[in-house]
């Protein structure tokens, strides 16, 4: 499957800040289930791109701008070949033995509710029918829905409350998981919906989690189902905060308004090889 | 550049602390002889200041009529004296400036010499035994003298202690600045008292707010010194905004402050908008006659020299304290 | 317990040699006159205004840390061994955090078990892979020593990430020399005050390659509420390095700037006393304030020194602790000099049986607690409190370590009662630069100023004393 990807991010600040700082997780790179055709991205402002690694292997692009910066827009536009890997993630850059990936973040603390939903879910089944499980009793038990929540809910808040976005669904299902002992983490990217939905206002969220034997294998607790072709990683991190597309700040200025674009397409040909 | 290497950087931050700090001190001492001209006014029979309400333009002369009628529905000397003097929730209480003054202070300590320290802490310490204020008009008097001492031993220390340097110089700025916005803010309530028609009203009534305005800026035997007759209105004016021996007057601030900025821009082999400005409201003020302000009317120019006056704080900030 | 060693008198009663001539002017001093200097001295640190902000206070914000007038003494011949042992110990700790961000050799080697640094808290993800200028991670440490008699010194802690208190050790010298010239007169001291010059050489030897000839170095500070502020500013001005806060710096190009009144001006070495999580909000803790956004990216880049390093506390953690001895054989291939405390883990099963019922005896604390805080003085507990810690104990074993209570050694202390012993610990300071290590002689010694107490630490309301080494 190939998609076509424009994604852009629009800063508008009521008073200009005087600069602005950012970091940027957009760019993904290949594995055995994806290859990055094209890509690139562009900044409104006059500044230098600095890339770089981070230390789980995701590219980086640091970036400051002088002001008064009135609006920023971060355009992102490429083009990725996708296969089926049944969700089975390999030929990616890892960085970290997968025991890394138990270690918990502040937006990932089980707290006792999800520690008692995941040891409920144990049976005799392998690590694999485990997380299946829990996939789909969280499915059940979550409601998407973007109003209570925002980008520093934890874990634990969300569950509380049964309800919220992808990345509230994939740090509980992180959570979950490694109070179970299973190693997972965050990912971050793009989902091609087949309902026909692909204007969006947001990227994607979901999960990997270490099976033994298998490695990393990715799931998508907030539409229920294993990563499919449609699914366009691009970073991954041990919570939304190591993998998020974009973390940044200003100095001075008023109050910001953001407003997300993301168009996904599914291209007409494949590329021929 | 190359000498030295330390010594010619100093941080924005420092340089802002150290401006603020002066400012500050400057501002309480300026509180506390408000308070003061206010106090003796009132206390004269009404005979001899009329109806207005002192206390009124006491809030108003301090800039914080905004922040005091939020709080309170009219102005008395109990409410106006807490407020001014003594108030937290005032930011420009002489408590609050005191406050302010010692933390700023405190973030630079190293740019501070141990006398300017001492000074400051001292100050600090001290209010503190001063509790919610004081209790009987005697014990206030005394606390506005103090506040004032306070304020001058301050600034001798800077002026006997410190190098002269860069942070000797935004010291001054701050003082300079902080002075001249004060000494203007009286003028801009006070104006219509001083504009030649009240010469025919005249009598002791005027007598007595020239009086005050003259001692808020502790200008009432400098004035007999330099024009050597009573007080006339049109001299308070000319004292106050042109005479550039008088400390307190627009001119020695402005006189000041571009002696200064000049020594920062020689230092620094580079001037900037902050000095352009400076020269250019020093010069408005040299070629000024009192005869021209008041015919062009006493209160405009009041008003656009506060609105300069703002405007090079906020140049200065720019050029070098962010 | 044993009974704890005097160091003036010894385990017989007779005075030490180090201790003779102090002993003699105790002797000698009248008790009023001794008082007076004890007061005089307090009024000086108050003027200096050296303060220290308790936690859990109220109205602590700058208290005064207790000052004793009696100075502690160590012989040159047990300073030498000590200084060998800290020079090694530090070389340990820096070859280790390099393994553990880079090739991994002691995780394999079965040295230090995996998840004790893959879910440490103190271990930095973002540090993984990522070169640090000439390798030096610990510039500045603070090794804690008890000494237990006379020939027993051990390693309390070790504190890799922002060690405080050396502020102390130059002022207490400072007010030692005018008020007791005549007890300096009697005896041969190893000075301490070119502290500051060895630590501004260390700083600036360990500066990036794209640094200027002669690097700009500067102290950040988290801000004046910070209960060492005042050690931070002592040191900026000792140095005649600018103390900056957050706010003063920005990244541009991947280079840091501080804003000066001549526009910015580049920082190439950066002395933080500001901990890991709020360095950078871009890369740490989203909410810190306090940090310089991007900082990370600089560093990444190579383009600034970090002293210390980020994410220096694998090494300094108390659960890694245990395995410091190992640590030194595996990198140095020497036996180490300075031993640990005996420490049970009680991560093992064998050790958390062991100290379940020994508890009494023993001193339980918890992994990743400091200052003196979550700790459990097992002779001193009562039945409740000890009955809590067993929980805790067994819920989360893993979170605690526990060590025999030492009888750490006495020193003679002023107090109100007149001249007493008191439980004593050192801290001296080790710099690593990239030509050399430097250890000024001596170091921050910290008093139990409560009789019978064992816990120094300066926010629980122990005092200090100048700490001195004979020079020959």
């Amino acid at each position: 499957m190939r998609i076509l990807i424009a994604h852009d991010t629009i800063y508008r600040y009521a008073n200009p800040p005087a600069s602005v700082v950012q970091v940027l997780r957009l760019t993904p790179r290949n594995h055995d289930g994806q290859y990055v055709g094209a890509w690139r991205i562009e900044i409104s402002a006059d500044c230098r791109l600095d890339a770089h690694e981070d230390s789980f292997g995701n590219l980086t692009h640091a970036f400051s701008v002088d002001g008064p910066v009135e609006e920023l827009t971060i355009h992102v536009e490429g083009d990725v070949d996708t296969e089926d890997t049944h969700g089975v993630i390999r030929g990616t850059i890892e960085r970290f033995p997968p025991a890394l990936f138990l270690r918990e973040t502040a937006l990932t603390v089980p707290g006792p509710d999800i520690a008692d939903f995941a040891a409920a879910l144990k049976g005799d089944g392998s690590t694999l029918d485990l997380l299946h499980n829990l996939l789909t009793r969280l499915y059940g038990e979550m409601t998407f829905d973007a109003d209570p929540t925002h980008a520093a809910t934890t874990a634990a808040e969300a569950f509380a409350i049964r309800r919220g976005v992808c990345q509230d669904f994939a740090h509980i299902f992180i959570a979950a998981a490694r109070s179970l002992g299973i190693p997972a983490r965050y990912v971050s990217g793009y989902f091609f919906r087949s309902d026909g939905v692909n204007d969006q206002n947001a990227g994607h969220a979901w999960v990997e989690a270490h099976v033994p034997d298998l490695g990393w294998v990715a799931f998508d607790p907030a539409n229920g189902i294993s990563a499919t072709p449609a699914h366009l990683r691009v970073a991954v991190g041990l919570d939304y905060l190591g993998a998020a597309p974009i973390r940044g700040t200003r100095y001075g200025g008023g109050a910001e308004s953001l407003c997300v674009r993301v168009r996904l397409q599914q291209a007409q040909q494949q590329i021929q090889n | 550049m190359q000498f030295g290497g330390a010594a010619l950087n100093m941080l924005s931050r420092t340089a802002d602390n150290l401006y603020w700090l002066a400012r500050y001190v400057e501002r309480a001492e300026y509180l506390a002889r408000i308070l003061e001209a206010t106090q003796r006014l009132t206390a004269l029979p009404l005979a001899y200041v009329g109806e207005s309400n002192e206390w009124e333009s006491a809030v108003a002369t301090a800039g914080c009529a905004g922040a005091f009628y939020a709080v309170f529905s009219e102005a008395n000397e109990e409410n106006v004296t807490d407020f001014l003097a003594f108030s937290s929730d005032n930011p420009s209480s002489i408590r609050s400036c005191f406050e302010a003054a010692r933390t700023n202070a405190r973030a630079v300590r190293t740019a501070l010499t141990m006398e300017m320290w001492d000074a400051i802490n001292g100050t600090w310490l001290e209010l503190r035994r001063y509790g919610n204020g004081p209790t009987s008009r005697e014990e206030l008097s005394r606390f506005l003298r103090w506040v004032q001492e306070s304020s001058l031993r301050f600034d001798g220390c800077a002026y006997r202690t410190m190098l002269r340097n860069d942070a000797y110089w935004f010291t001054r700025l701050g003082v300079y600045l902080e002075r001249a916005d004060n000494t203007a803010r009286i003028l801009d309530v006070k104006y219509h008292m001083l504009l030649p028609a009240q010469e025919h009203v005249g009598g002791p009534l005027d007598y007595f707010q020239w009086a005050a305005i003259l001692r808020s800026v502790s200008a009432l035997t400098s004035y007999h010194w330099v024009y050597r007759e009573s007080l006339r209105p049109w001299h308070v004016a000319d004292l106050l905004i042109l005479k550039e021996e008088m400390p307190r007057s627009l001119a020695s601030c402005y006189e000041n402050i571009v002696t200064n900025l000049d020594r920062i821009a020689t230092a620094y082999g580079r001037q900037g908008p902050a000095q352009r400005l400076a020269r250019g409201i020093r010069t408005r003020l040299q070629n000024s006659r009192m005869d021209d302000i008041f015919q062009r009317g006493l209160h405009e120019f009041i008003q656009s020299f506060i609105a300069d006056n703002n405007r090079i704080g906020a140049t200065i900030t720019q050029q070098y304290l962010t | 317990m044993a009974v704890a060693f005097d160091e003036m008198k010894g385990e017989d009663g007779s005075v030490r040699p180090a201790y003779r001539e102090l002993s003699a002017w105790l002797g000698e001093i009248r008790p009023d006159v001794l008082d007076y200097r004890r007061r005089e001295a307090e009024l000086l640190f108050r003027r200096i205004g050296i303060t220290f902000a308790v936690y859990g206070e109220a109205d602590s914000q700058e208290r005064l840390i207790p000052f004793d007038v009696i100075p502690r003494i160590l012989s040159a011949a047990e300073w030498a061994l000590l200084s060998r042992g800290l020079e090694q110990r530090v070389k340990a700790i820096n070859a280790y955090i390099r393994d553990i961000y880079g090739k991994r050799e002691s995780l394999r080697a079965g040295i230090v078990p995996e998840d004790l640094v893959y879910q440490n808290p103190v271990f930095r993800p973002e540090m993984n892979g990522q070169k640090v200028p000439h390798d030096i991670y610990v510039a500045i440490a603070g090794i804690d020593i008890v000494r237990v008699d006379d020939q027993t010194f051990y390693v309390l802690e070790d504190n890799a990430r922002t060690p405080s208190g050396v502020s102390y050790m130059l002022e207490n010298r400072e007010i030692m020399l005018r008020l007791f010239p005549e007890l300096f007169s009697r005896h041969r001291i190893a000075p301490v005050d070119n502290y500051p010059d060895e630590l501004l050489a260390t700083l600036q030897s360990i500066a990036p390659n794209s640094a200027a000839v002669e690097p700009s170095v500067v102290l950040l500070t988290p801000g004046v509420y910070n209960s060492a502020y005042y050690e931070h500013s002592f040191l900026a001005d000792k140095l005649g390095i600018e103390l900056v806060e957050g706010r003063d710096l920005f990244i541009k190009g991947e280079e840091v700037f501080m804003r000066t009144t001549q526009g910015p001006k580049r920082v190439d070495v950066i002395y933080r006393r500001l901990d890991d999580d709020f360095l950078d909000p871009l890369a740490f803790r989203p909410d810190s304030a306090l940090g310089v956004p991007g900082l990370m990216s600089a560093y990444q880049a190579g383009n600034v020194t970090l002293a210390n390093a980020v994410g220096t506390g694998v090494a300094d953690d108390k659960a890694v602790y245990s395995y410091m001895p190992e640590i030194v054989k595996f990198f140095l291939g020497e036996e180490p000099i300075l031993k640990n405390v005996p420490t049970w883990r009680c991560r093992e099963e064998q050790h958390l049986a062991y100290v379940l019922d020994n508890i009494e005896k023993l001193v339980v604390k918890e992994v990743h607690g400091s200052g003196g805080y979550g700790m459990l003085i097992g002779p001193a507990a009562d039945k409740a409190a000890i009955a809590v810690f067993k929980a805790k104990l067994k819920s989360a074993p893993a979170n605690f370590i526990a060590q025999p209570t030492l009888a750490l050694s006495t020193c003679p202390t002023c107090v109100d009662s007149g001249i007493a012993p008191r439980h004593v610990d050192l801290r001296p300071f080790v710099l690593t630069g990239r030509d050399r290590v430097r250890i000024v002689p001596g170091g921050l010694t910290r008093v139990a100023m409560k009789a019978g107490s064992l816990v120094v630490n300066s926010s629980q309301g122990g005092g200090t004393k100048d700490t001195w080494v004979l020079d020959g």
